[in-house]
């Protein structure tokens, strides 16, 4: 099998706050291959949207990766240089974020902002960026984008902003686009038009999407493989299908539980007991085990990531096998 | 935007007619300037005749009408004291005050806005913490003893730059100007520096906080993201959001850094209105307090017209008045 997209190894990033260390991402791995979908899922807290910074090289005082490795395309990414890090970013990967009022620039305009993305990376003309620039707005879906290209950020809706922010991150046509909750603050029908829009996309193009939620229903739609992170560790990896059918560790259950669903109409729905415990002060062992309900003496020692058949994989003792 | 600007200046015209009535009436009830311009030795007909002279003896609504009369026309009436037309006596000294206020906002922005951004982004770092230790003093340490250690220092102890006056003038577009000459330009160094200082803190604050809110701000991780360099994502993003609220405060302040620049005016002898202002408050000359007022009241009314023109300019999201 040739090199994969992204290859991340052992990754950690931790943020040294003054009450301590935070290990927001604890050694987590995960491959992500060309034109692949693959969603993370977590609570708020578990290190999902870290990740993406990390390998954006964008994560804020006081965090830092303090070790493991990011390749893309078999390349190193955490020993390149400032003005490599530059080049690199919505370039070869763009990255998507959660609250489309703000990621847009208030008093620049639309054009301004798009055709800035393009001229950092590509000396074209400002015409032909504006070009560029009109025809991503008109592929993820805005009506007469040689209009509304000189619109400014406020005159949008919430959900036509998020989609200039796709188009903005679509103007290098990178390989990978990271999308950091992208839809939840938008309300359920513009949602699923971005959904839709996206998966169309990411056929068309050939790109590969890693999609950050905590929306369970949103993943099984739209992903190929899912990993499920806890507490900084990714604690289940699989292909979406058999991960939410048939979950092996007791958190993705206790997760797949709590989802309302037309079979259980009426019961009350399963929660985790407890709550996620503070970065900074974890519990030695499984991080999961004071509110899992299988755990055992044995969950005092770390658990070992457990491989399976079709790349699934899971770091637990007591797996539902 | 043509609506705006004329829903603005009959604003204007009400507020100046208000202010105008307040004072008359307020010096007016002070005192009698006759009894300081006379001699305490003259007769009660050189008395009566000085009081009839300048129109004294007649009732307050009729001296109020006459001079509403006259400022139609442009005409604040003599100055008791000088004589001359109150409106000329006070645009002699009005170049003046005003080089002196452009002197000490130019200095303000240039020093107050790279330090302030400086202070924002190495926060917790020494020079981020010295930046802030002198704005405190700038804000703190009163105006007029700031000027006397100024001229202790640089004109008496050092003798390096003059302590009052203006110094040798050059005419610029017929305004005599002082920083055109190198005379002139020593001679302003001092007092601009000292009616700068506070407003120097005031923009190391300002712009301070404003990288540091702007900083945490998504659409700064989204452009970081998009793979500009640092230097456009705060040279353009950061700065153009930052300069909204620092255009904003800046112009207000710089009303009345023309309208109170008396203190350092009085320090440094410098022959501007502030100066004069005080001086005819003194002696209860009304056409002069009058006029001084309305003309100040007018530059506070113009320089607020162009701070919200411009914040029009920089905000996209405030539109003057109601189009569209």
């Amino acid at each position: 099998m040739s090199t994969p997209l992204l290859e991340i190894s052992n990754l950690k990033t931790h943020f040294f706050t003054r009450a301590g260390v935070a290990k927001a991402v604890n050694g987590i791995s995960l491959t992500i291959e060309k034109g692949e979908v693959v969603g993370i899922v977590g609570e708020s807290g578990s290190g999902k949207s870290v990740t993406g910074f990390s390998i954006m090289g964008l994560v804020d005082e006081p965090g830092r990766v303090v070790g493991g490795s990011i390749k893309f395309k078999g390349r190193e990414l955490l020993t390149q240089s400032v003005e490599e890090w530059r080049n690199f970013r919505g370039n070869e990967v763009s990255m998507i974020f959660q609250d489309p009022m703000m990621t847009l620039n208030p008093v620049l305009r639309i054009d301004t902002q798009m055709i800035e993305a393009v001229r950092c990376h590509e000396k074209v003309s400002k015409a032909e960026a504006r070009k560029r620039a009109i025809e991503a707005l008109a592929m993820v879906g805005i009506p007469s984008p040689e209009e509304r290209v000189k619109a400014y950020p406020h005159q949008f809706s919430g959900g036509m902003r998020q989609r200039v922010a796709i188009a903005t991150g679509l103007l290098n046509r990178p390989d990978l686009i990271i999308a950091d909750e992208p839809t939840t603050a938008l309300d359920v029908t513009i949602q699923s038009q971005i959904l839709s829009e996206m998966q169309k996309l990411c056929k068309k193009t050939g790109m590969s999407l890693m999609w950050v939620t905590h929306d369970l229903t949103v993943i099984a739609g739209l992903a190929n493989r899912v990993a499920v992170m806890y507490a900084g560790k990714i604690i289940e990896e699989g292909a979406v299908e058999t991960v939410l059918d048939k979950p092996l560790h007791p958190y993705t259950e206790g997760l797949v539980g709590s989802v309302p669903s037309r079979n259980h109409r009426g019961e009350p729905l399963y929660q985790i007991p407890g709550m996620t415990p503070s970065l900074i002060n974890l519990p030695e062992g499984c991080s999961f085990r004071m509110r899992c309900p299988k755990a055992s003496e044995k969950c005092h020692c770390e658990p070992p990531v457990t491989e399976l058949e079709n790349g699934r994989r899971v770091r637990c003792f007591h797996p539902n096998l | 935007m043509l609506a705006f600007l004329i829903r603005r200046i009959s604003q204007s015209a009400v507020v100046l007619l208000v202010m105008s009535l307040l004072v008359f009436v307020g010096v007016f009830y002070i005192g009698n300037p006759i009894d300081i311009l006379i001699a305490p030795d003259a007769t009660p007909a050189e008395y009566a005749r000085a009081v009839h002279e300048l129109g004294l003896d007649k009732p307050l609504w009729e001296q109020y009408t006459i001079f509403l009369k006259g400022a139609l026309h442009g005409d604040f009436g003599n100055s008791f004291v000088y004589n001359e037309p109150a409106l000329k006596v006070i645009l002699d000294r009005l170049p003046a005050t005003l080089e002196l206020a452009f002197t000490a906002m130019f200095i303000a922005v240039i020093f107050g806005i790279p330090l302030g951004m400086v202070a924002g982004m190495k926060a917790n770092h020494w020079i981020g913490r010295n930046i802030m230790r002198f704005s405190i003093l700038g804000f703190s340490l009163p105006t007029f003893w700031v000027g006397l250690m100024l001229i202790i220092i640089f004109s008496v102890h050092l003798n390096w730059l003059p302590s009052g006056g203006r110094g040798e003038t050059v005419m610029l577009l017929g305004i005599p100007v002082s920083f055109l000459t190198l005379g002139g330009l020593a001679h302003l160094i001092l007092p601009a520096t000292n009616l700068a200082l506070f407003k120097t803190s005031l923009a190391i604050r300002l712009t301070r906080a404003g990288v540091q809110e702007n900083m945490q701000m998504d659409y700064v991780k989204f452009a970081r993201a998009k793979g500009l360099s640092e230097t456009r994502v705060i040279g353009l993003h950061v700065m153009k959001n930052i300069m909204i609220p620092v255009v904003t405060v800046l112009g207000m302040e710089f009303g009345s850094l023309i309208a109170f620049a008396v203190v350092t005016e009085t320090i440094f002898a410098w022959p501007g209105m502030g100066k004069l202002v005080i001086d005819s408050i003194g002696v209860l000359d009304r056409p002069i307090i009058v006029a001084y007022l309305l003309i100040t009241v007018t530059m506070f009314i113009i320089i607020n017209l162009i701070v919200d023109i411009l914040y029009s300019i920089l905000d996209p999201r405030v539109r003057l008045g109601q189009e569209r």
